[in-house]
């Protein structure tokens, strides 16, 4: 008899909302970032719509703060950081390291729960009228003089702090406790390394987060001098304190992305990753040396010129383990059997948008260039190039490739490659104008501009229309593979790794006999268990 | 009560210490009121990481784990006093 999935195991919303299964809270983590995805989007509609004229005539300036605020919170906390490894991440480490579960599976299931009681916050964040401070909270602004739901907003992002750190901790203990025999540290895939990586992150950067939100409210609750000078603070403090995090979680939404990026390259070429043991390595130093960069964001903010330049010479140091991973990834597909899929189709799209990214963030990491560019639109373009160019498209690509294995039905390819296509000419036209933008000197978070700059604007408004567009698409035709898509033989790409072992949908403990690893990891070429035309839709 | 004895002894010492803080707090000023907290805030991280979360029990892996959190801490105090050092 056949096994049943685990989707079969169990239709009531009991059996979801009291789930276990790492691939059910994975469904349930997808489901819900895609929410927040959507309400972030909203925000950053309204900000577009608004740059359309350089008067400000759909939001007043307290209005747009507070929408950028929302954007930023909503898609850093509730998107970005939980998207790769709580959604790809939960569904596949056990399956990939051949486990049935995580380590702390009822910690999972609670993970979950916390997202969501964040969550609920930032709604009530928004329905009672939003924050205005920037998603960086910077004091004292923050801490004395916002008059917005400072403490709501700050007490959402500290609940969601606990989410990650279980998830990261989960992880970690899976990673070291739960391979199955065979599988040695130098088989592991890489999108396990990469989310091993973004977990040692995960559990030391975010506790500092959580506890400087902590030092705001008290600052702002009951008047205790931390940051506001006025009361023997310092605000550079809290600069320090926060980016802390908030470097090193750059590295949490990127990581994993990385990590991704590695399995769809070496599927797409039919080739071993080149170089596996450097693009592993590398994933361990970004996360490291990205805990040492993060005063590149107070070069302006009054910091020592001493600790600038430290500070700046390690964020170029930084770029030499990305780096690695791009040439490699280029080595990987040089003279492979490309096969222009979606998922691929993606990837490219993730690494020159990476590339436009990470050189960009050189630019941004040299001292003097910095006090040109800081704080404008060039900026915006960079770290978007990185986040949404960058992470987005890897999550996209994430989910055309392992779609068929975590729903059990193939996707149509057509609408697959015309989606990546679109998602990448709608990045581009956003915020490419944004880097000639802020070079000219447009100040990133001002919804009034000189007129000279409307015509850029109206270009990366447009771009937004075609990108919001383009995101919508996926989710149409992955709702319509559900009923209508053929059903996923267990390894349709023709991938290595133990997940395409096992049936499309996998059965609900993932194995039936624990699976014995004897060889090195992407043994290339492997032939798919179906022809390809059967794929399209 | 051999495995609740010593938390309540760690539990009193910790009850004590925070007495030191606030007694020091009263008494000193300047640099050695910075001392004394930073050292008696030491003293109360210490029994915590060595009895509570069971370090006294582990082997030297785990050990070198948790000295590898205290060292993430380092960093964050080193590259805080490089920049307020050199202003």
């Amino acid at each position: 008899m056949t096994e049943l999935s685990y989707l079969e195991h169990g239709h009531s919303l009991k059996s979801w909302l009291l789930t276990t299964d790492h691939k059910r809270i994975a469904i349930l983590y997808f489901l819900s970032i895609t929410f927040f995805f959507f309400v972030g989007g909203a925000a950053a509609a309204l900000i577009r719509i608004d740059l359309l004229t350089p008067e400000p005539d759909l939001m007043s300036n307290e209005g747009y703060n507070r929408a950028f605020t929302l954007h930023g919170v909503i898609m850093v906390w509730f998107f970005l950081i939980p998207s790769i490894p709580n959604t790809f991440g939960n569904f596949l480490v056990p399956l990939m390291i051949g486990a049935r579960d995580l380590a702390f599976p009822r910690l999972n299931l609670l993970s979950w729960y916390i997202y969501m009681l964040g969550g609920l916050f930032t709604l009530a964040v928004l329905v009672l009228g939003g924050v205005d401070t920037g998603w960086t909270f910077y004091t004292p602004l923050s801490s004395m003089f916002a008059n917005g739901n400072v403490i709501l907003a700050a007490t959402a992002i500290f609940v969601v702090g606990f989410s990650s750190i279980l998830t990261g901790l989960n992880f970690i203990v899976t990673v070291h406790r739960l391979r199955c025999p065979g599988m040695t540290w130098g088989r592991l895939p890489l999108f396990v390394w990469s989310i091993y990586a973004t977990s040692l992150i995960l559990v030391l950067a975010t506790p500092v987060l959580s506890i400087t939100l902590v030092l705001i409210a008290a600052e702002r609750l009951f008047g205790v001098g931390v940051f506001n000078p006025a009361l023997g603070g310092d605000p550079l403090l809290y600069q320090h304190l926060f980016w802390f995090y908030s470097h090193p979680a750059v590295y949490i939404m990127v990581l994993p992305a990385l990590g991704v990026i590695s399995e769809l390259v070496s599927t797409a070429a039919r080739k071993p990753v080149f170089g596996y043991r450097f693009v592993a390595g590398s994933s361990i130093a970004i996360a490291i040396i990205g805990f040492l960069v993060w005063g590149h964001h107070m070069f302006v903010a009054g910091q020592s010129m001493y600790a600038s330049a430290v500070f700046s010479f390690l964020s170029l140091a930084v770029a030499v383990p990305s780096g690695i991973k791009v040439y490699n990834w280029t080595a990987t597909l040089y003279k492979g059997h490309i096969a222009l899929d979606p998922p691929f189709l993606f990837a490219m799209s993730f690494i020159g948008l990476f590339v436009v990214g990470g050189m960009t963030g050189l630019i941004l990491a040299m001292l003097a260039v910095d006090v040109h560019v800081h704080d404008t639109y060039f900026v915006i373009a960079h770290f978007h190039y990185i986040m949404v160019g960058g992470t987005v498209s890897a999550y996209f690509g994430a989910l055309h490739y392992w779609w068929p294995k975590m729903m059990g039905r193939w996707l149509p390819l057509v609408w697959g490659r015309l989606s990546a296509i679109f998602i990448f000419l709608g990045f581009n036209l956003t915020f490419f104008p944004q880097f000639i933008l802020g070079y000219l000197g447009m100040p990133r978070r001002y919804h009034v501009y000189p007129a000279e700059f409307q015509t850029l604007h109206v270009l990366s408004s447009a771009g937004a229309s075609v990108l919001g567009l383009a995101y919508l698409l996926p989710f149409t035709y992955l709702l319509y593979s559900l009923r209508h898509g053929e059903k996923a033989p267990p390894n349709p790409w023709g991938a290595t790794g133990l997940e395409w072992t096992v049936p499309s949908p996998p059965p609900q403990h993932n194995f039936h006999e624990l699976p014995t690893v004897d060889g090195p990891p992407y043994q290339y070429p492997v032939e798919p268990d179906t022809k390809r035309e059967g794929a399209h839709g | 009560m051999k495995v609740v004895a010593p938390l309540i002894a760690v539990w009193a010492a910790l009850l004590a210490l925070l007495g030191m803080t606030v007694g020091a707090s009263l008494v000193l000023t300047g640099t050695p009121s910075l001392v004394a907290s930073l050292g008696i805030a030491s003293a109360k991280a210490a029994l915590i990481a060595w009895v509570y979360m069971q370090l006294r029990r582990e082997g030297g892996l785990m050990r070198i784990m948790a000295l590898g959190a205290a060292f993430w801490l380092l960093i964050l105090l080193g590259y805080l006093a490089l920049d307020y050092l050199t202003r």
